[in-house]
């Protein structure tokens, strides 16, 4: 048994090094309770739809969500809306189609089975519109952060008049969080920018968690059947590595020897 | 071997057996005498078995459904996380399964080291085990290039930049490999075809690497050569069986903790930003388990001679049976080594940590270091030791203890301590 904790702290050391050389050129980030942390977090629905609302009519007029679906929006496990509210969605986007039997392009309301609109035609158009700037596709962005959701939640909230001494060129905005301090996106909530259909009071701090929360559904849209599959999977593995001890006792019992 | 000629009971299994003996084969490797001290650092064989088995399963199924195209190569890793059933799993048991694999070997390769089972006679064994390690370093490299995010792109330009270290031919190579003028869709589709094929070529080696330990037979804690079968042994099956398949659960419990608890803390996170050739990411590292390496890549000013430092670290491991020059195998009746052993791991574990700092100031100390340190181990204090080091009396065999009556009976209550601690 003792080598198993030796085997333990090894892997543990090894971990720990991984850890470590994360958290190199940390900043201390905004912290928030997420219901979605932990082996049993799950998302809240009800953030997750005001997220939605929140990406929809502020982050979706420069950002793309381009492996997202209408659908998606009813699946199990995220925001939840009902089949009819996504259908609502999707039809309040006009989708290019074609070619038709004339070879013309054409306009026509959005399928559950669309993906979402994406705002610019092209990556140059994006940049264009925004001071040369890309605005990335959220997606997969909580994990394409090294600090994810508290990273987003706390650059939302991060803006600040820069320190003295801090000259910003034209179309750059100062904040704490982002790498290096300079952001090209200018600060983008403002207490009561949106208006909850819940009564929820959309104070920045409450937009920016939910959006974030909404983000980090549309990054791992399957988490929740992630954990609650883990926590089967482990308990089922420990009942079996405890009967398969039992058994190897048993069977090196015939031997001198320990096991 | 069992020596004993083995005959299948039915007839069919006897007609079958005179034309192809694949039952003499089962009845083999059941029966294997093996030492019956073996503790649970000599269960991580099997889990590596099941480590290659289980990436070869789940890179089929990606493989179904991963596009190799540098415009949609990234799509489609989306794709298999979203819309594929049970995509998203398949994905981090491969992803992950990678880590898990090499957790698993470099806790294979320090046991070998700790109780000396590269000597002779199974140098063989562990030539065999170097060539899978070089093998499984270069599926990891191509694997972790195909999702096409930034690290993948990036990683995979600055490790075939290395080529171009070889002086004359270096760009030509470079450019080879490449498929073109620079990492781009001819690029990811070899690495596609090759990430494919090593692990077959790796399933291949593993036969050989176990045929070749069936040759002598294990080597076990106290590193002598036993008598099989003998009281000293007991038959794979079911001892051996059992006591790796716990082993294997043990294993599996940490392995699914990461999977399903947290599956992206060993990766990068700039990997989810799809490849860019015009942005070039802040520090470029690879995963954790090429660090080592890395940092001695660094650490030489030189880059060819940077090159040659990485390669020789790796490739002076295949020497290393001939580098030690004890007579005694395991490290449990050799004081000195003992100590030496654990600072090599400190060494390596240093190694990995500065690798993923920043090439500058005191961490590129360290490396240097640290470098120095590694091949000093073995090009100075291995074969130095073999001479000067004043070993501890090893026992005449396993059961000795238990039957009493050893002239080396301290050695042995020694050992037992260790065993036991």
């Amino acid at each position: 048994m003792k080598n198993f904790l030796r085997i333990s702290f090894l892997i543990a050391l090894f971990f720990g090094f991984q850890f470590n050389s994360n958290a190199a050129e940390k900043v201390e980030y905004l912290k928030t309770d997420w219901s979605f942390k932990g082996p049993f977090g799950k998302f809240d629905r009800a953030a997750l739809q005001r997220g939605y609302q929140v990406y929809q009519e502020v982050c979706s007029s420069c950002h793309s969500m381009k492996y997202l679906s209408y659908r998606n929006l009813v699946e199990e496990g995220g925001p939840e809306f009902s089949v009819e509210q996504a259908k609502a969605i999707a039809a309040s986007f006009e989708i290019k189609d074609g070619p038709n039997a004339d070879g013309e392009m054409f306009m026509r309301p959005g399928r559950l089975s669309d993906k979402f609109v994406m705002p610019y035609e092209n990556e140059k158009a994006a940049q264009a519109a925004n001071g040369g700037a890309y605005p990335p596709d959220m997606t997969v962005l909580v994990k394409a952060r090294g600090g994810g959701v508290d990273y987003i939640y706390s650059l939302l909230q991060g803006y600040e008049d820069p320190p003295a001494g801090v000259t910003l060129d034209d179309g750059v905005y100062y904040n704490k969080y982002m790498y290096g301090n300079k952001i090209k996106m200018s600060n983008q909530l403002s207490d009561g920018l949106v208006e909850y259909s819940d009564g929820t009071n959309a104070s920045v701090e409450q937009m920016a968690k939910d959006v974030t929360t909404f983000l980090m559904w549309t990054a791992e849209p399957h988490l929740e059947t992630r954990h609650r599959m883990g926590f089967k999977a482990i308990v089922y593995l420990i009942i079996l590595t405890v009967l398969v001890y039992f058994s190897m006792k048993r069977i090196w019992s015939r031997i001198e020897t320990k096991v | 071997m069992s020596e004993h000629e083995y005959t299948p009971k039915s007839k069919v299994g006897k007609w079958f057996n005179d034309r192809l003996p694949l039952l003499t084969l089962a009845n083999h490797l059941t029966d294997y005498p093996t030492p019956k001290n073996l503790n649970y650092w000599w269960t991580f064989g099997g889990i590596l078995t099941f480590c290659l088995i289980t990436q070869i399963v789940t890179g089929l199924v990606l493989a179904m459904h991963y596009i190799a195209h540098a415009d949609m190569a990234f799509q489609s890793v989306e794709h298999i996380m979203r819309d594929v059933n049970y995509g998203w799993l398949i994905r981090y048991i491969h992803a992950n399964g990678a880590s898990m694999f090499f957790l698993a070997v470099y806790i294979h390769i320090f046991r070998s080291l700790f109780y000396g089972s590269y000597k002779s006679p199974r140098e063989v064994i562990w030539i065999i085990g170097i060539i899978i390690y070089l093998l499984m370093m270069a599926a990891a490299f191509l694997g972790y290039v195909l999702p096409w995010g930034q690290m993948s792109f990036w990683g995979a330009t600055v490790i075939t930049n290395l080529f171009s270290a070889i002086p004359l031919v270096g760009e030509g190579i470079v450019t080879w490999l490449w498929g073109g003028y620079s990492v781009d869709n001819p690029t990811l589709t070899r690495f596609f075809t090759l990430h494919y094929l090593i692990p077959f070529l790796i399933l291949g080696l593993v036969v050989l690497h176990i045929w070749a330990l069936h040759v002598p037979g294990n080597n076990n804690p106290i590193g002598i050569d036993i008598k099989k079968p003998s009281k000293d042994t007991v038959p794979f099956h079911p001892y051996i069986v059992i006591k790796d398949g716990f082993a294997l659960l043990m294993f599996m419990i940490v392995f699914a903790f990461f999977v399903f608890y947290t599956p992206n803390i060993l990766g990068h996170a700039d990997n989810y930003i799809e490849a860019n050739p015009l942005v070039t990411p802040a520090h470029i590292v690879p995963e954790w388990y090429l660090l080592p390496f890395y940092a001695i890549l660094r650490s030489v000013p030189d880059k060819l001679l940077g090159v040659i430092a990485m390669l020789s670290a790796i490739l002076i491991l295949a020497a290393l049976p001939w580098l030690d020059t004890s007579k005694i195998r395991s490290a449990v009746f050799r004081p000195l080594y003992k100590q030496f052993y654990w600072i090599l791991v400190a060494d390596v574990l240093i190694l990995g940590y500065v690798g993923a700092m920043p090439a500058e100031g005191l961490y590129l100390l360290i490396a240097r270091i640290a470098t120095a340190y590694y091949f000093l181990h073995f090009l100075v204090v291995l074969p130095v030791l073999g001479f000067k080091e004043r070993t501890t009396p090893v026992p005449l065999s396993i059961t000795e203890p238990i039957l009493g009556g050893s002239p080396n009976l301290a050695a042995v209550k020694k050992k037992d301590s260790f065993k036991d601690q």
